[in-house]
């Protein structure tokens, strides 16, 4: 079993991007520019690494691999879409990690004392429910490619020319209010600020607009899952059950 | 009278195959000039399957069997024809369509890896919608006929090749199918596990009267579980019959030994108009027609003094063998 421990140890210190960020922006002073305050920012970034942790998709992965080695073929042949094994999967993992990422925040607030807040409940629970809409969404981006899968064997390709965007758009390396206003109307109109920056910034407590945040993440839902059912069906009929 | 229970006609299958030329040229021109061929695997078959039979689909590598099985239970989608089974489109994969059959691939497994095979059991149990009451009294009547027990409980890494494929069907018919498909359920199992797997799902055919369609290439599966057999060859049916009528087509003789009390009685028997296949000293090898069996060792037994006789039936593999070749049997 400590091989296991010691494999979800890793994995959540893994995520930890959030925090090289946050100590670049404030030994740079970047945080001046977009007038947030070291303390505000550095909530951000705890945030965005809470986020990234209950949020994070790796189901093409998984489903390129069980495609290739013929192990989607009884998933198939069973009344459940095989994509419910990988989402159950998903929130197993998240569960899993929960007690980590509680102790990476407990370090971080050890070496920064100053960023210490309680969150309200109403916050705190529109934050836990953006954050499960961010891992919708961002699992059904990742599903739609997958099916890819059924057509080309190799649909992690086309998963990593959209983790540029995701990136760089979603709030992982910098706050979306860095950007210039023009850049950010229209990056406000893509699903990337929905992953990371919406749900970290309500739960930081900064200025955010909650309604329409959490519209578009439902309304990216709304786009997505059709969009996944069709692919879905047209891909499975193109399945040819190799390795198997 | 036994209704079909599935249904194929002029059913066909192509796939589209990309070839490479070997070497650096080949796979530059591969990269920006993928060359790609459609390839007809299955071709215009049809054939009827009635509720409660075993049926043996027999055929040389890459000649179609295991698409055909594929295609029967909807895991990949027919070019041509039409496919009942139960009543339902397979690759439609109608929830009680799903709910109603189980395909077994030997060497494929669906159990978790890392979990003792009871966890995976509960798992399909909740797919199938079996509450636990229920899946508990399968599980236990499963693993009776199977003659599993402890191993439930031990992850399935540490189970080896035979309790596991034992495991696999309890988790394969935990929502007790009515249609089987085994794609060569017996692979790499020892001489034992294959008998005990035999046993079982004569076992489970007799209480269940679930049809099953089975491809193996150990002959022993087909001669012990099907008595009808269909031949595929090159995508095409070859045979669609009784293999009991098959085997007597394809070897209508038998050899029999006799040994003769002494070499006198073994040359007056040489030379009573029988076909000799070889004479050492005393002992004498016939040929004699299926069909003329008992009355030609009625004749033996009453005009020779034999010591000792050997039926020998000519080995299953060679006789099927042929028909692996061979496009067409008329019987």
């Amino acid at each position: 079993m400590l091989e296991y421990r010691v494999e979800i140890a890793l994995w959540a210190i893994s995520g930890i991007i959030p925090f090289f960020m946050l100590n670049i922006w404030t030994n740079n002073n970047l945080n001046e520019s977009i007038n947030i305050s070291d303390v505000m920012l550095s909530r951000y970034f705890l945030c965005a690494f809470f986020v990234r942790q209950f949020s994070v998709v790796w189901v093409v992965f998984s489903f390129e691999e069980d495609s290739l080695m013929g192990k989607v073929s009884p998933y198939l042949i069973q009344p459940l879409n095989p994509f419910f094994r990988y989402f159950a999967q998903h929130l197993a993992e998240q569960i899993t990690r929960f007690p980590f990422a509680l102790i990476i925040a407990f370090f971080f607030f050890i070496f920064n004392p100053e960023s210490i807040w309680i969150p309200n409940l109403g916050i705190l629970l529109l934050s836990i429910l953006s954050t499960f809409l961010s891992f919708l969404i961002q699992f059904l981006i990742q599903s739609i490619v997958a099916c890819l899968c059924f057509w080309t064997e190799k649909a992690s390709s086309i998963e990593r020319l959209l983790f540029i965007p995701t990136l760089f758009l979603s709030g992982l390396l910098a706050p979306v209010v860095s950007f210039p206003a023009y850049v950010k109307s229209w990056i406000y109109l893509t699903p990337f600020p929905y992953l990371i920056d919406f749900p970290a910034n309500l739960l930081s407590g900064n200025e955010t607009n909650v309604s329409g945040g959490l519209s578009m993440q439902i309304l990216w839902i709304f786009l997505l899952f059709p969009l996944f059912k069709k692919i879905w069906f047209e891909g499975t009929k193109k399945y040819t059950a190799m390795g198997s | 009278m036994v209704q079909n229970i599935i249904d194929v006609r002029n059913l066909s299958k192509s796939f589209d195959i990309s070839s490479k030329e070997p070497g650096l040229k080949g796979t530059i021109k591969h990269f920006f000039r993928r060359q790609t061929k459609s390839l007809k695997v299955i071709k215009d078959i049809s054939f009827e399957i009635k509720e409660g039979e075993i049926v043996g689909f027999l055929g040389a590598n890459g000649a179609g069997k295991t698409t055909i099985l594929k295609m029967l239970c909807g895991l990949i989608y027919p070019s041509d024809g039409s496919i009942l089974v139960s009543g339902y489109l397979p690759f439609r994969r109608k929830e009680n369509f799903l709910k109603n059959i189980t395909l077994i691939m030997g060497q494929k497994q669906q159990l978790i890896w890392d979990l003792p095979p009871i966890e995976s059991f509960y798992l399909n149990a909740s797919i199938y919608d079996l509450d636990k009451f229920e899946a508990k009294k399968r599980i236990k009547k499963l693993s009776e006929m199977l003659e599993i027990d402890e191993e439930l409980y031990i992850p399935v890494r540490k189970l080896s090749l035979g309790q596991r494929m034992k495991s696999e069907l309890l988790a394969a018919l935990i929502h007790e199918p009515n249609i089987l498909f085994l794609d060569e359920p017996t692979l790499g199992l020892d001489i034992n596990a294959q008998r005990n797997l035999r046993k079982f799902l004569q076992k489970y055919n007799k209480e269940t009267n679930a049809t099953i369609c089975l491809t193996s290439h150990y002959m022993k599966d087909i001669t012990s579980l099907c008595k009808r057999v269909i031949c595929v060859h090159e995508g095409a049916i070859s045979y669609d019959g009784k293999l009991n009528l098959l085997l007597k087509k394809l070897s209508p003789v038998k050899e029999i030994l006799i040994v003769c009390r002494s070499e006198k009685d073994a040359t007056k028997l040489e030379n009573s108009g029988f076909t000799i296949k070889n004479k050492i000293k005393n002992e004498i090898t016939l040929k004699i027609e299926n069909n003329s069996i008992t009355s030609s060792l009625k004749t033996i037994l009453n005009n020779f003094d034999i010591e000792d006789l050997f039926i020998n039936e000519p080995p299953i593999d060679e006789i099927i063998g042929k028909v692996l070749i061979k496009k067409d049997y008329d019987i």
